[in-house]
């Protein structure tokens, strides 16, 4: 059951990958980008992180993905098919992605990964103890950093 | 007795005799595993759902022309059945036999795909809302989260629909209600962190059963009326139907779609007007619970209870719809970001500080020392008020000046007023 649902989250998040760069039409591939995004959130859920896989549909499907809608909604030749899908640098991407996947996977392959007790506590108290207590600071600097983000875009907008 | 307890708990009686029934035929007899008779009890669970969707929403559309017209001293639909009761299955066969129209230039997957996403948020939603003591379909640590991450993805439907369709009307449709799905959403979630902090969890369930003596609504009045607000904002319900404003750009993402498409838009709204009412009566009205009063607990089922506060919220809706205008978006986009969202984030604060209160009493939500607790909150609430109502000032803002002048008279204050 648990590996039929991994080979279909796994799939849809890779034929989302693989259209996303595919497609001519730039609308269809960020709505291939959100099928993979929704498949990647389908993952999460199959690694017991509930909270990781709300968060990845909340901020990934509900917002990123909108305004990267909007913005290509914005952009010229949206649904033009001649315009090109790559450019001279793909087989370079490509094989700098590939040694990438080559060194996670040499790292990752031989590690042995701890199990947690049977009976995990609720992620979101775990969480949110976490965030208070011993990583407070790092939090309170993530959230300075999108505060600045946020009025620099605020000022950006006034010009 | 048995009929008793059909009538008291429906849901878990009938799932009971599902659920024996199926171990029978299947485990038993096939020898097939024990998961397949829980495969078939969620499926059964999930078409149950889809099927009281339809038939609610049938039955909202003609409650709200009902009550719509009475307001406006109208009869409204009182022709087929009993005043007018079939009508939303005449209008139902109506859009099935209605041709299936693809405008020329539109993007043909994207058009024909929006109407089949934008239904599935709405039904989604409810996999964690207990309708019933124990009757829920699966009680979620993380249940509000789950609520917020499902609803926010609707607007990509919406998105996909206005532009899908090829038309300016539809796009600016489509980009107004995410503009404002975005704005209000926030208000909306803020709102409900107060309670989420009172309960201790995101869990609906555990949100149900903390209103156990005393609803939230009364702890967090302001935070009821923003989550109203909000919520009505995101179903592009009447005052805040922008994105759908018949008369600016004529009825917005969905105006290329006819029959059987627009009919599932259509599902989509009003299944999302019935969600609203139902987190509304989960989250601040007590949920399946009847109002705390001795002897009063067993007086209805618990599902009766839950449908006559969702209604009662419902029939709100349809009473601001019946009473307010549109809202300009200038408004629109000031009252959520001027008005609710400073308000929310001074009632999180507050209800810190009520909490913090409560921390040092001891006082708790599950026993008598609720009702000091809930003076406190009251206090700090009212207070809340009317600070909001000291900065906002609703007597000073700019309102329109009416002369009264003789007929006569007219032409010069008109030309005078315009500069004309």
């Amino acid at each position: 059951m648990e590996f039929v649902l991994f080979i279909l989250f796994a799939g849809m998040t890779l034929t989302g990958a693989i259209l996303m760069v595919a497609l001519h039409n730039l609308v269809r591939a960020v709505l291939a980008m959100i099928l993979g995004f929704v498949g990647l959130a389908g993952l999460y859920l199959l690694l017991e992180a509930e909270f990781l896989a709300a968060i990845q549909v909340l901020i990934y499907v509900g917002a990123v993905a909108i305004l990267v809608l909007f913005a290509v909604m914005l952009t010229q030749r949206v649904s033009d098919p001649n315009a090109p899908v790559n450019n001279n640098q793909a087989w370079l991407g490509f094989t700098v992605a590939l040694g990438f996947f080559g060194m996670l996977s040499a790292v990752f392959a031989p590690l042995k990964w701890p199990s947690l007790p049977e009976q995990s506590v609720s992620t979101v108290e775990n969480l949110g103890k976490q965030l208070i207590g011993p990583y407070a600071v790092p939090f309170e600097a993530a959230s300075v950093v999108l505060l600045v983000a946020l009025l620099g875009a605020i000022i950006l907008a006034r010009e | 007795m048995d009929i008793l307890k059909l009538i008291y708990d429906p849901f878990g009686s009938i799932g009971e005799g599902l659920r024996g029934l199926l171990t029978q035929l299947l485990v038993q007899s096939l020898g097939l595993p024990d998961w397949t008779v829980t495969l078939i009890m969620l499926i059964a669970g999930a078409g149950f759902l889809v099927a009281v969707a339809t038939v609610t929403m049938m039955f909202l559309t003609w409650l709200e022309r009902k009550v719509i017209a009475r307001m406006q001293d109208r009869l409204g639909p009182n022709r087929a059945g009993l005043y007018g009761i079939l009508q939303p299955v005449a209008d139902m066969v109506k859009l099935f036999t209605k041709e299936d129209i693809t405008p020329s230039g539109a993007d043909r997957v994207i058009y024909n795909l929006s109407p089949m996403l934008v239904v599935l948020p709405s039904l989604l939603v409810f996999a964690v809302v207990p309708f019933a003591n124990h009757v829920i379909i699966s009680d979620l640590s993380i249940g509000f989260l789950y609520i917020v991450a499902i609803g926010s993805t609707s607007t990509i439907a919406l998105l996909m629909g206005g532009w899908g369709s090829n038309n300016k009307y539809a796009l600016l449709g489509g980009m107004r209600a995410v503009a404002q799905f975005v704005s209000y959403e926030i208000p909306q979630v803020l709102s409900v962190v107060g309670v989420l902090l009172l309960t201790g969890s995101l869990s609906l369930g555990r949100i149900v059963y903390a209103q156990n003596y005393v609803w939230f609504a009364a702890f967090q009045p302001v935070a009821f009326i923003i989550f109203l607000l909000a919520s009505v904002s995101e179903a592009n319900r009447t005052p805040f139907d922008l994105p759908e404003a018949e008369s600016e750009i004529i009825a917005g993402y969905h105006v290329e779609y006819s029959g059987i498409k627009f009919a599932l838009y259509f599902l989509a709204e009003y299944i999302n007007t019935f969600a609203i009412s139902v987190f509304a009566t989960t989250i601040f009205l007590g949920g399946w619970q009847g109002p705390y009063l001795p002897g009063w607990g067993a007086l209805l089922p618990d599902w009766l209870w839950f449908l006559l506060k969702s209604y009662a919220v419902v029939f709100v809706m349809i009473w601001m719809r019946g009473t307010l205008p549109r809202l300009r978006i200038d408004q629109l986009m000031n009252l959520a970001w001027k008005a609710l969202v400073p308000l929310a984030l001074v009632n999180l604060l507050l209800t810190g500080v009520g909490l913090s209160v409560m921390q040092v009493f001891g006082w708790k939500l599950n026993d008598f020392t609720v009702f000091p607790s809930l003076a406190v909150f009251l206090v700090l609430n009212v207070l809340m008020g009317a600070g909001f109502l000291a900065v906002f000032k609703p007597a000073h803002l700019p309102k329109r000046k009416v002369v009264l002048v003789s007929r006569s008279r007219a032409f010069e204050v008109t030309t005078t007023f315009t500069g004309r």
